[in-house]
């Protein structure tokens, strides 16, 4: 069975304040059956440096995404880790990591692909469970492995891929990355050099909110009426149409994709986690650069 | 790399990169992170703040400074605790380095952080960013000695 939410009041605001766990909440129902917590960061080493006590890690690189194609996992994939971390379909999970919770954000929409009915996001993650002086333990928790079952990827709701957003061209579509990754200057995002792309620019249409416009200075989420201010009145989001985000390689857009579903509570918005790294290289599809969204080609 | 044109690491760079490829690999992220506890502090004023060099190829603030006055370079390096992989990175090249003639410095090949076996654990952005210090230490070598 699932834990019943956090009614705590500051979460009441959002369209499903059931997806969000304030620390307080955490700090209360750690170790309460059917809850488990899992770290997700970008820094790898992060959670053995130190962790909220019981937390599991998980690791958006080497255990979300397929190891040779670029993919996520496949359902037997998914159910071997999830059997690994310790969950059961049924489980609450709730999942913090570092950086205003983008990594977080990001193992979230994988789970969503599968279907796990109730997962949440530590508001603020895991900067404000430190900021608040809260207990952390370096103690690596023993996991009994459970037996979840296997349950087939559904993409359709969630994901979308180039074609989709060929299609989609029209409607809203939200660029995610920097000013300079979204202009063309930069091919790829500062410090990233990796994860670059052939031509620079960004999808024609396609409005610019950078992600972590959506994230207060302690890492928790902005208000409602904040956000809606930015997406819906600065940016013409209004949730009448479906939406489709991007950034890079589909991370930091799954901040916003979280963003816009469950706490602006916009019924249709898809992650496209081919990102820049995809449509910048591909051969043929649209490109606009500077900073004006520009126009869909007739 | 040529066989005609490759260096032998330093010393200590190359018992590094031995304790490293000699563990599994989740033992070796628990070399980095202790490799990231024991990056040694930098005492206020020893290095003055214009000295400092930014390394950008890293995602954290990262910055490095060589003491090139000395008989042999001084690498110094400052990273979040935050920041524990990158922190790790920078500890390596620190103690790896120590001791060094700037010909030795100047000879660690640019892949080196592709040779420690991390490649699978730390994404290869990751190690772009350890990449970037090498090569900004080298710079800093370089550009005292010519």
């Amino acid at each position: 069975m699932t834990i019943a939410a956090d009614p705590a009041s500051e979460l009441q605001q959002y369209a499903h304040p059931e997806r969000l766990v304030t620390t307080g909440w955490l700090a209360e129902n750690i170790g309460t059956p059917g809850l488990v917590v899992l770290e997700s960061n970008e820094d790898i080493l992060l959670y053995d440096l130190e962790h909220v006590p019981g937390a599991v890690k998980i690791d958006w690189h080497t255990e979300l995404n397929d190891p040779v194609m670029r993919d996520y996992l496949n359902g037997e994939q998914f159910a071997a880790l999830m059997a690994k971390k310790g969950v059961s379909r049924d489980d609450t999970v709730v999942i913090y990591g570092d950086k205003s919770n983008w990594w977080a954000t990001y193992a979230l929409w994988v789970f969503t692909l599968f279907g796990h009915e109730d997962v949440r996001i530590l508001n603020g993650g895991r900067d404000l469970w430190i900021a608040e002086g809260r207990e952390l333990t370096k103690e690596i928790p023993e996991i009994s492995p459970t037996d979840y079952p296997v349950v087939e990827r559904n993409d359709e709701a969630i994901r979308a891929f180039k074609d989709d957003v060929l299609a989609h061209l029209g409607k809203p579509l939200v660029d995610v990355r920097s000013p300079e990754e979204y202009s063309g200057e930069r091919t790829h995002m500062p410090a990233y050099p990796e994860e670059g792309a052939l031509r620079g620019g960004h999808i024609p249409s396609a409005v610019s909110v950078p992600w972590a416009k959506a994230a207060n200075e302690d890492g928790t989420f902005k208000s409602l009426d904040e956000l809606t201010a930015l997406y819906r009145d600065e940016h013409g989001i209004t949730g009448e149409e479906d939406v489709i985000a991007y950034c890079r390689i589909g991370e930091r857009s799954s901040h916003t994709w979280f963003v816009l579903k469950y706490l602006m509570g916009i019924d249709n918005v898809r992650n496209y986690d081919g990102s820049w790294t995809e449509w910048g290289s591909a051969v043929r599809v649209p490109i606009v650069q500077g900073s004006e969204p520009g126009m869909v080609p007739a | 790399m040529s066989d005609a044109t490759e260096h032998a690491l330093p010393t200590a760079l190359a018992e590094i990169q031995e304790d490293f490829l000699s563990l599994g690999v989740s033992d070796r992220l628990q070399m980095l992170l202790e490799f990231s506890e024991s990056l040694p502090s930098v005492p206020d004023g020893l290095v003055p703040d214009d000295a400092w060099e930014q390394v950008v190829e890293c995602q954290s603030p990262v910055f490095i400074h060589v003491d090139t006055d000395q008989e042999l370079p001084v690498i110094y390096a400052t990273a979040p605790e935050q920041a524990p992989t990158t922190r790790g990175f920078a500890s390596i090249l620190v103690h790896g380095l120590a001791g060094s003639t700037p010909e030795a410095i100047l000879g660690v090949p640019g892949n080196f952080p592709q040779s420690l076996g991390l490649n699978d654990a730390v994404s290869l952005l990751r190690l772009r960013g350890m990449a970037g210090m090498l090569a900004r230490i080298q710079r800093q070598v370089a550009e005292a000695h010519s």
